[in-house]
């Protein structure tokens, strides 16, 4: 691997991606066996620092910790001396000095997870830093992509939905132009970035031209707060325009594959008969979630596979 | 770097004097007698003269920055009256002027008086800018007359705008009795919202909330507009983009009383260096794209913007070790304001060397009403001394300030102060 933490997907090499995916299959393997754990990191110490809520993503990093073997301590910002004053700095550094192997991080600003590994000496990755990156989320989705459809380059993708505030898009659209797919955004144009373009992006505003031209869907969740803010005038205006239902999706004559990063809004982004449909691959996500973060945790822990294997 | 007190006979031999008043250059000698200007030209040393050799330097007026944060009272923690003197000093500033948002602001004609007293003890000449409204809150103005009275110079309530057009016309049309400079943050909240760079290719790979260039330009827009309306002098601090370039271009012809300045970190920087997540580049306005950064070069040479200010901003480590979101805006820049910005407009722009001093002499102390002639017979010697060819690196131990927070450091500077003459003191910098 030519980086030693995963921080983000933003020049990442596509051999790495392609690695950590080859892998992933490995231990998606693993994780179909009656007993679903490998010894590949054992001795090693994980901390999960969580400074913002995650359920899914600190399960599955938790999960994929466990089927490894590895050590785990979970820190989060609810329990944590932060709310005593103590600065992100001094918190960090406290764990450091526990001797630890890796941090996974969950943080709310953009650019802490790099922050970070100028303060400890562990292998960093970023579990979701503010609307930055979420590599491993990223790569999750690009694994499930190829597993459905055996490529990525010259796939297309459509992403659809509140792309500024979207950590998820921003690393599916570095990783999966890495790997030489087209990427089309789609969404209100009060959420889509500014300056989309020079990421090397389509933008389009009509849902069903989208959905006539991609392969795959990645529907991103859309916030309420949002609505607050002034972006978005009501959830039906929304569903209206960029709403995943049914009948659009019937309407074209032909197969899409539907992701979601989750956590669902069921009949605002997506529809129910969408989302449980054939087409989707939500729960596939979240499964290759499990394999994918043990391939990376694996490949950056330098894990040993030769020896489970036997 | 050494202070000490001048000699009664001190004379600055065989360098080149640049008077930025008279816009004159010429190897010429300066006697200091008593700590004044006595003569300018070949001079035959008296018995017992202290002799500094200016071998290949420049001799001008001390530097004058319209725009720092000393921090005191309140935050002496991270820097107070004394150690931004020695900051000044190191820079070759002679003479500052000091922003009113201190804890508390100055906002009273006792406050001013304050800093007007704790200035004498000081290296430098300091001098307060008052706040424009009470508390800073943007609502009801200050006794300006009275804090006049007392030695403010100048008013703004600097880090927070001023949102409210009407307080801003009452602001200037009050100011204007006494022709004295209203200095208004233009950034307009709505717009900055929780942006903390600007909006751009590099935010949208950073992920950071950002505001754009007219989250400026629009309320520089507006001041200029009330202050050519009102007939007030208005001097507009830190610009920072290319629009707001355009609108003090075109509302100058309108009006004398029109003032601009540029720091020296938005002439350096562009957002490209942001990448890095470096939070002593977080500033408010923000340091902006490599379009903004080449208007502001040409508006600097053309006369657009009329003087060159640090807006020097310390804040502690540990504030700034923070995560972007909640480090706070700004950075030191004394120390390093001559080397950055006469590599940038001297070395790689080819501006002439003496229109570059005069931003940082004359200009400022046009707009601020202070003594622009320093090297008349009989003046007190403000003087700065400096090397325009050296290249040096800056580091931490280049730091006068009490706090560190930099993005120069490591950065390649040319140009280099060598000595600063104030107070009858003579600062040498190693």
């Amino acid at each position: 691997m030519k980086h030693i933490h995963l921080l983000g997907l933003k020049d990442y090499p596509s051999e790495d991606i392609q690695t950590i995916i080859d892998t992933a299959y490995k231990f998606k393997e693993v994780l179909g066996r009656p007993i679903k754990k490998v010894p590949s990191l054992k001795g090693k110490t994980i901390v999960n620092l969580f400074f913002e809520n995650s359920t899914r993503t600190r399960i599955s990093f938790e999960l994929a910790q466990k089927r490894l073997s590895a050590d785990t301590v979970n820190f989060s910002a609810s329990t944590s001396s932060l709310k005593k004053g103590e600065t992100f700095k001094d918190t960090v550094q406290n764990i450091e000095s526990m001797k630890i192997d890796a941090a996974v991080m969950r943080h709310p600003t953009p650019g802490s997870p790099l922050q970070l590994t100028n303060y400890i000496d562990a292998v960093v990755i970023n579990a979701g830093d503010g609307t930055h990156e979420h590599p491993t989320q990223a790569i999750l989705d690009m694994m499930s992509l190829h597993e459905k459809f055996g490529y990525l380059n010259g796939l297309k993708v459509g992403i659809i939905g509140d792309v500024t505030h979207s950590r998820v898009a921003l690393s599916n659209i570095y990783g999966l132009k890495t790997m030489g797919a087209e990427v089309t955004l789609c969404g209100p144009s009060t959420l889509i970035p500014r300056y989309a373009e020079d990421l090397g992006v389509n933008v389009n505003y009509s849902i069903d031209e989208v959905i006539e031209w991609a392969d795959a869907l990645n529907v991103l969740r859309i916030q309420r707060e949002r609505m607050q803010g002034g972006l978005l005038p009501s959830v039906r205006e929304y569903r209206n325009l960029f709403g995943i239902t049914n009948e659009r999706i019937l309407g074209h004559k032909k197969e899409i594959v539907v992701m979601h990063p989750g956590p669902m809004n069921r009949g605002v982004e997506i529809d129910s008969a969408v989302a449980d449909s054939d087409q989707a691959i939500i729960l596939d996500q979240v499964l290759n979630g499990v394999a994918s973060r043990m391939s990376i945790l694996y490949l950056l822990l330098g894990g040993k596979l030769d020896e489970e294997s036997d | 770097m050494k202070i000490s007190k001048l000699k009664k006979n001190h004379i600055l031999k065989n360098g080149t004097v640049l008077d930025p008043f008279n816009e004159t250059e010429k190897k010429a000698d300066i006697h200091i007698e008593n700590g004044k200007i006595k003569e300018i030209g070949k001079i035959s040393a008296p018995k017992n003269s202290e002799i500094f050799d200016c071998k290949n330097l420049f001799i001008t007026h001390g530097f004058f920055d319209a725009h720092v944060h000393f921090r005191e009272p309140g935050g002496e923690d991270k820097e107070d009256l004394n150690s931004g003197s020695m900051a000044a000093l190191a820079g070759g500033f002679t003479g500052v002027c000091a922003m009113p948002n201190t804890d508390p602001p100055i906002d009273t004609p006792e406050l001013t008086r304050y800093i007007i007293d704790r200035s004498k003890e000081c290296p430098i000449n300091i001098h307060p800018i008052g706040a424009i409204t009470k508390s800073q809150s943007g609502k009801e103005l200050t006794e300006m007359g009275a804090m006049i009275a007392e030695g403010a110079i100048a008013f703004s309530d600097d880090g927070l705008p001023i949102g409210n057009a009407k307080v801003m016309q009452n602001a200037l049309e009050y100011s204007s009795m006494f022709d004295i400079p209203i200095i208004n943050h233009a950034e307009d909240e709505c717009l900055k919202g929780d942006g903390v760079m600007h909006m751009g290719k590099v935010s949208t790979n950073l992920g950071l909330p950002s505001s754009p260039g007219i989250t400026e330009s629009s309320m520089v827009h507006r001041d200029l507009e009330l202050a050519v309306h009102v007939g007030a002098r208005l001097h507009v601090p830190h610009v920072s983009s290319a629009r707001s370039v355009e609108h003090i271009k075109s509302l100058k012809k309108k009006s004398k009383k029109i003032s601009a300045e540029v720091t020296a970190h938005h002439l350096f920087f562009t957002d490209e260096d942001l990448v890095s997540y470096n939070t002593n580049l977080k500033v408010a306005p923000p340091i902006r794209s490599v379009k903004d950064k080449k208007a502001l070069i040409s508006a600097v040479k053309s006369g657009i913007i009329d003087c060159i200010a640090t807006d020097h901003a310390p804040h502690t480590i540990e504030e700034k070790e923070g995560t972007f979101d909640i480090a706070p805006f700004g950075m030191i820049g004394l120390e390093t304001c001559f080397g950055a910005v006469n590599k940038i407009l001297v070395h790689d722009n080819s501006m002439n060397q003496l229109s570059l001093i005069k931003l940082l002499t004359v200009n400022p102390r046009r707009i601020m009403g202070v003594e622009q002639d320093l090297f008349k017979v009989g003046s007190n010697a403000e003087i700065t001394i400096f090397d325009p060819k050296m290249d040096w690196r800056f580091s931490k131990k280049n730091i006068f300030s009490k706090s560190h927070n930099s993005p120069f450091i490591n950065q390649d500077l040319k140009g280099r102060i060598k000595a600063t003459i104030v107070k009858e003191h003579i600062t040498t910098v190693d």
